[in-house]
């Protein structure tokens, strides 16, 4: 079963955000999201200091099975890229909320990531798609 | 050549033993198969250095009997089946369109006097069945689609240590002498040499009322079981050709590196689209097949286009990440002077691959540089 932490606000599209202590927020893809993808095995990052946009293709995760875009949850610039998932893309299979974090962005209005939802609203949307 | 969506999938007689061992269970050629048991990439690894099985019970298996059955192969198959050398022995070969397309590629075994078994892809098993009755026309001979059978494939370099105990009696003592491209049988249980791997192996087709208790007995003996996705990147790695990717009924065997299984001696042997493939092969061929080794990031995947270095075009016909390259690799139809470097549109991106010939993979060792 998938794993959906309270704490996390995610995107339709699932990536999860983590608003850190610096204000700035995190992005990975969830749980769900890397079970249906399978083993990763390439992960291409955005460029630091590039701005993106709330919904904009920013990064590709690719697994033995496919490749699949990463949309940036939030409009801002990307501060911080995860450096270890070049040579180990399968962070994001193992650990995805934690070590398989994608990238940090400095985010432009904070107050976008409440437009975002919720874990339950996530595993909802999710239970949609299967009907 | 996928069957209709709309068609409730089949299963095959092992659905319930995938479901229990946490195979993630995906559609494919009509029938619910596992694409992996949890990771994809730990079950290829572990057939390339121990073994494993899979479930290939989806794949056709046709058997033609009857005291013609030999001369309408001949007639029927591109390649020839008096060059098996007797029973018990394996040939590879197209099943052609008259036109010289490519309708599937499969295993054909001689079982005695009047009696062969093919085995053909699960995606074009019903088309090839209305095409090998249509041609029946005039042979004493039957066309029967063995549905009543299961196969399972026992791959790897431990196949041959651990699987004779786990067979019928009858069976065990051939296993270790059984050389590649031959099969034993007993009681409906038949034993082949044969497999999709690049590695040593077998494949055992069974009643699939017995499938499920032998299966039972393989996992007992500590055999993983393997998914679809790494029956994909085994077999790519091994550099071998996949029905609908790397052929189809629009290509020739001249088109898509298949020219040697095409059997024009003797002149005689008039077999179905040998008349077009000779004009085919009169005009000559225009592409070949090669593998590639991606030199930048990326995975390079099935239809991206391709540029030669003097700007001609050529495309993926596989690709995917290789596990034990720990690179993508793929199969590409090229034209015919292509140089050692491509460049491949991947999504937006150029990347850089270098042109190898398959096989990338066998018998567990890298046999290009990479």
């Amino acid at each position: 079963m998938s794993d959906f932490p309270a704490e996390l606000r995610y995107a339709p599209s699932h990536e999860w955000v983590r608003v850190e202590d610096d204000g700035t927020v995190t992005v990975g893809i969830s749980d769900h999201a890397q079970a249906l993808l399978g083993d990763l095995v390439f992960v291409e990052t955005p460029q630091v200091d590039s701005q993106v946009t709330a919904g904009g293709a920013c990064a590709v995760v690719e697994s033995v099975k496919a490749a699949s875009d990463v949309y940036a949850p939030i409009s801002g610039e990307i501060v911080e890229v995860n450096s270890l998932l070049s040579d180990s893309p399968e962070l994001i299979n193992s650990d995805p909320y934690g070590q398989g974090w994608i990238f940090k962005i400095k985010a432009a209005d904070l107050d976008e990531v409440e437009n975002l939802l919720d874990a339950e609203g996530y595993e909802a949307s999710l239970d949609a798609d299967d009907s | 050549m996928q069957s209709p969506p709309s068609q409730t999938p089949r299963q095959t007689a092992l659905y319930q033993s995938h479901v229990a061992a946490g195979g993630r269970m995906v559609e494919f050629a009509g029938f619910m198969m596992p694409l992996h048991y949890g990771s994809q990439l730990e079950e290829h690894r572990q057939v390339r250095r121990a073994v494993g099985v899979f479930d290939v019970s989806h794949m056709g298996i046709v058997d033609i009997v009857g005291p013609q059955a030999h001369s309408y192969l001949r007639g029927l198959l591109a390649n020839d089946v008096a060059r098996l050398d007797g029973p018990g022995q394996a040939l590879y070969s197209c099943l052609l369109q008259h036109d010289g397309g490519i309708l599937d590629d499969l295993l054909v075994y001689a079982l005695g006097k009047g009696a062969y078994r093919l085995v053909v892809n699960a995606a074009t098993a019903a088309r090839d069945l209305e095409f090998m009755r249509a041609a029946l026309q005039g042979y004493a001979a039957r066309v029967i689609h063995r549905q009543d059978l299961a196969m399972l494939a026992i791959q790897g370099p431990h196949a041959r240590t651990v699987l004779p105990p786990l067979l019928p009696v009858s069976l065990r003592h051939h296993t270790q002498a059984l050389k590649p491209f031959s099969a034993v049988w007993a009681d409906d249980w038949m034993l082949a040499c044969t497999g999709y791997t690049g590695e040593d192996g077998f494949e055992v087709m069974l009643p699939a009322s017995q499938a499920a208790d032998f299966w039972g007995r393989l996992r007992a003996a500590g055999i993983t079981p393997i998914g679809l996705g790494a029956r994909d990147t085994l077999r790519l790695e091994a550099g071998m050709h996949l029905y609908g990717h790397d052929m189809d009924e629009s290509l020739s065997p001249l088109d898509c590196g298949l020219g040697w299984t095409v059997a024009w001696q003797p002149e005689t042997r008039e077999f179905i689209g040998r008349q077009a493939l000779l004009q085919r092969k009169a005009a000559g061929a225009r592409h070949k097949m090669v593998g590639l080794i991606l030199q930048t990031r990326g995975v390079l995947r099935s239809g991206m286009p391709l540029l030669t270095a003097n700007g001609e075009h050529g495309v993926i016909t596989s690709g995917g990440f290789a596990p034990t390259l720990e690179r993508s690799i793929a199969l590409a139809r090229v034209p015919l002077h292509c140089a050692e470097r491509v460049e491949v549109d991947l999504r937006g991106r150029i990347g850089i691959a270098r042109v190898v010939k398959p096989p990338f993979v066998r018998f567990g060792e890298i046999l290009v540089d990479i």
